[in-house]
């Protein structure tokens, strides 16, 4: 045997509650996170993503409740992302009971703070989550954004994520901002480009609609498939992803 | 009665999984530092996360590794997790740079040259023969998620003492320890309180033991 290809419900938490919406616009709430986390689980999610968009700083201890409501009742990985800026956002968060940990703008704004979190957490506990989208002005093809898609952080997505991995992430978690909400499948290309730059795996984001959307995405490098709508509205199960990835070879739990 | 578990606290990182998961495996559980609560407890979880020097470093600030020696000399349960089972090895190797470990056992955490380094998710593990940790659990995944790991196995002790049962888990070249019971000493390279009902039943069967 060998190590499984992971499926992963992502869930946008704000304010301690579930929302998703198409191109991060419109959001829509489509439930509480933990008993989400719980049918997920029990449908065989291989880890669950919390991202945190909560804007305000006062309502963030909510953040920390879901988190540490999801640990006591939910036993497979959680990583939370969303206003991670400095090691004791990360320390906060591992203590409430995330496994690992999403940075996306902190490190943009200071890369410096990755290896100060790996430094003393390890590599393993920090995800270089990654929105980015086909641009001409970068040399890849492909740029960083910010703010959900609607900056451009000017910066060449293929070279972040290189310079990200030497400077000690463990995990990439790669979102196409075009693919993200269209459902018409992964960026394919993109994924191919960042895979061949780094070691760390990589977690395809952005774009899943469809069955056979999956399969690909791993045949491009993901060693994960992350996906938020079409599992939050039932349109998908877990089930159905891994049996369409067992159908095309790929070992699933 | 119900055992009582000491979940060693001696650095950062999601402790709480790891209680409510042995919790939930029917034991009473307590965080602790405190040497005497951790003596005293019928089971030792030492959990761990980040890098071989800087857990053995924690290790060394609760005096942790004198604490497992005590323990282990009565014959009371210990088990380490992840990195905490990675110390309880002679040594670590990290960036060229060697560190000491608990020396429980002989042999050497070294750096996994896979294609894909963490390797990070749910494998397999071929349990060794007489195996009480994996009862029922043979063909189940467990969670990993580590960049180190130990290739060979040193340890033969004469036949009158208790034979250690080593697991092994393979991942693209590799092939590393995944699990050890040796007398009172356990230990797991993967995270059984993040691997769900198999992880579950793997802790339920250790707290059997207690």
């Amino acid at each position: 045997m060998s190590l499984a290809v992971r499926v992963i419900p992502c869930l946008d938490v704000d304010a301690g509650r579930v929302v998703k919406g198409v191109n991060f616009v419109d959001l829509v709430d489509a439930g509480d996170p933990v008993e989400m986390a719980k049918v997920y689980d029990a449908e065989g999610a291989d880890e669950l993503t919390f991202l945190d968009i909560t804007a305000s700083s006062d309502d963030r201890s909510t953040t920390f409740e879901v988190v540490g409501s999801t640990a006591e009742q939910v036993f497979i990985p959680l990583t939370v992302g969303g206003g991670v800026r400095e090691v004791d956002d990360v320390n906060r968060l591992l203590r409430a009971g995330a496994d690992k940990v999403g940075i996306n703008t902190g490190a943009i704004a200071r890369p410096e703070v990755i290896a100060e979190i790996t430094g003393r957490f390890g590599n393993q506990v920090l995800v270089l989550s990654v929105d980015a989208r086909r641009s001409d002005e970068q040399p890849s093809g492909y740029e960083v954004t910010t703010h959900g898609g609607r900056r451009s952080a000017g910066l060449d997505a293929v070279e972040w994520v290189k310079r990200a991995g030497e400077l000690g992430v463990g995990e990439v978690l790669l979102n196409s901002m075009d693919a993200d909400g269209t459902k018409q499948g992964f960026d394919l290309e993109m994924i191919r480009a960042v895979r061949s730059v780094t070691r760390v795996p990589l977690v395809a984001s952005g774009g899943a609609g469809r069955l056979e959307h999956f399969a690909p995405a791993v045949h491009a490098g993901a060693d994960a498939v992350l996906a938020a709508s079409v599992f939050h509205f039932g349109e998908l199960t877990i089930g159905q992803v891994k049996d369409s990835l067992r159908r095309e070879g790929i070992h699933v739990r | 009665m119900t055992a009582k578990v000491a979940v060693l606290d001696y650095g950062s990182g999601n402790l709480r999984s790891a209680l409510r998961a042995v919790e939930r495996a029917g034991a009473e559980v307590v965080l602790t530092t405190d040497q005497d609560v951790a003596l005293e407890a019928d089971g030792l979880l030492v959990p761990g996360v980040g890098a071989f020097a800087a857990c053995m470093q924690g290790l060394r600030e609760v005096d942790g590794e004198r604490l497992i020696e005590k323990r282990l000399i009565a014959n009371r349960p210990v088990m380490g997790i992840c990195v905490g089972m990675q110390i309880l090895f002679a040594q670590g190797i990290e960036h060229g740079v060697q560190a000491d470990g608990c020396g429980e056992w002989p042999g050497t955490v070294e750096e996994l040259q896979a294609p894909v380094v963490p390797h990070m998710g749910w494998n397999t593990v071929e349990p060794g023969a007489g195996s009480r940790m994996f009862e029922g659990l043979e063909d189940a995944s467990f969670y990993f998620v580590h960049s180190y790991g130990v290739r060979e196995w040193l340890l033969e002790p004469p036949p009158a003492f208790p034979q250690p049962v080593v697991t092994w888990t393979s991942y693209g070249p590799e092939r590393f320890v995944s699990a050890v019971e040796n007398g009172p000493l356990w230990a797991t390279q993967f995270h059984p309180e993040k691997s769900g009902d198999a992880g579950a039943q793997l802790l339920r069967n250790w707290v059997g033991t207690l």
